[in-house]
């Protein structure tokens, strides 16, 4: 329980508020980048190097940007005229505190009994991919081709559709 | 508190704002966002629990991270793919406003 824990703990769970309540689409994506650096951040100061540097590779390169260009793509920015929260927001509001409460309490029951302090272990790069060549190869291998399946399903999805558009023009 | 229990309750109050944006937003794109922050909530658990694990050589925390990231990416990719075909076909991302399965 250090300062520098509470310091990136508080960074990321602002930038996480900031990133669900703001009302401009793309403020909301630039604090979803805050939140993300927060918690690639929670990571390194874990030991997991690896997981850290991968975290912001994937969310900050890709995922924060993907979001940025969704935004781009649907007029995302523009406020709607009848608010940006959903007509039933306070049964959303009351369901996540729920959880809240329910996950701290679990943990605030067991906290005593949590794993101690231990000497920080020292996993390198190596010892990673050697575990990712032999004990987890085959996740590894699925990995592979989920990602193809959901890059082609993807563009396949979000494909203009020439035929009918043309058609709907006409009309 | 140990550590360990202080990690926990960040990423149950980061899963529980992700859970509040997914369910109180109207723009599609921002429930994703909701549902990403509470993915990364998982991982900072997978991590957490990785480090202070009794056998945290066997590195079963950190891989269990590192392919939900890679599943997390290919979901947010489909996720957003569907939300740009939506707002091609309704004019909108307005979740309030879809009302129909049919097209």
């Amino acid at each position: 329980m250090n300062l520098a824990f509470l310091f990136i703990s508080a960074l990321t769970v602002a930038g996480g508020v900031a990133a669900v309540a703001l009302k401009n689409t793309v403020h909301c994506a630039l604090a979803l980048t805050i939140a993300f650096a927060g918690l690639a951040l929670l990571f390194l100061d874990l030991g997991a190097q690896f997981a850290g540097f991968a975290q912001i590779l994937v969310y900050i390169g890709a995922v924060a940007i993907l979001v940025v260009f969704a935004i781009l793509l649907t007029r995302g920015s523009e406020t709607p005229k009848d608010g940006v929260y959903s007509k039933r927001w306070p049964a959303g509001l009351v369901i996540a505190a729920a959880v809240f409460a329910v996950l701290g309490w679990a943990i605030l029951q067991t906290a005593p009994r949590l794993g101690q302090d231990s000497p920080a272990p020292s996993v390198s790069v190596v010892q990673i991919g050697q575990a990712l060549m032999t004990r987890y190869v085959l996740p590894l291998e699925i990995i592979a081709v989920l990602l193809t399946a959901a890059l082609i399903g993807a563009v396949i999805v979000a494909m203009h559709e020439h035929g009918r558009h043309e058609k709907e023009e006409v009309k | 508190m140990t550590p360990l229990a202080g990690f926990l309750l960040v990423a149950a109050l980061i899963f529980s704002i992700g859970l509040a944006g997914a369910l109180t937003r109207r723009n599609a794109i921002l429930v994703l966002i909701g549902i990403e922050l509470m993915l990364n909530a998982a991982n900072l658990n997978l991590i957490a629990f990785w480090r202070y694990g009794p056998h945290p050589e066997a590195l079963t925390g950190m891989m269990f991270a590192i392919f939900s990231i890679a599943v997390a990416a290919a979901e947010a990719a489909v996720g957003l793919g569907l939300v740009i075909q939506v707002h091609r076909h309704a004019r909108s991302t307005d979740l309030d406003a879809m009302n129909r399965m049919k097209g």
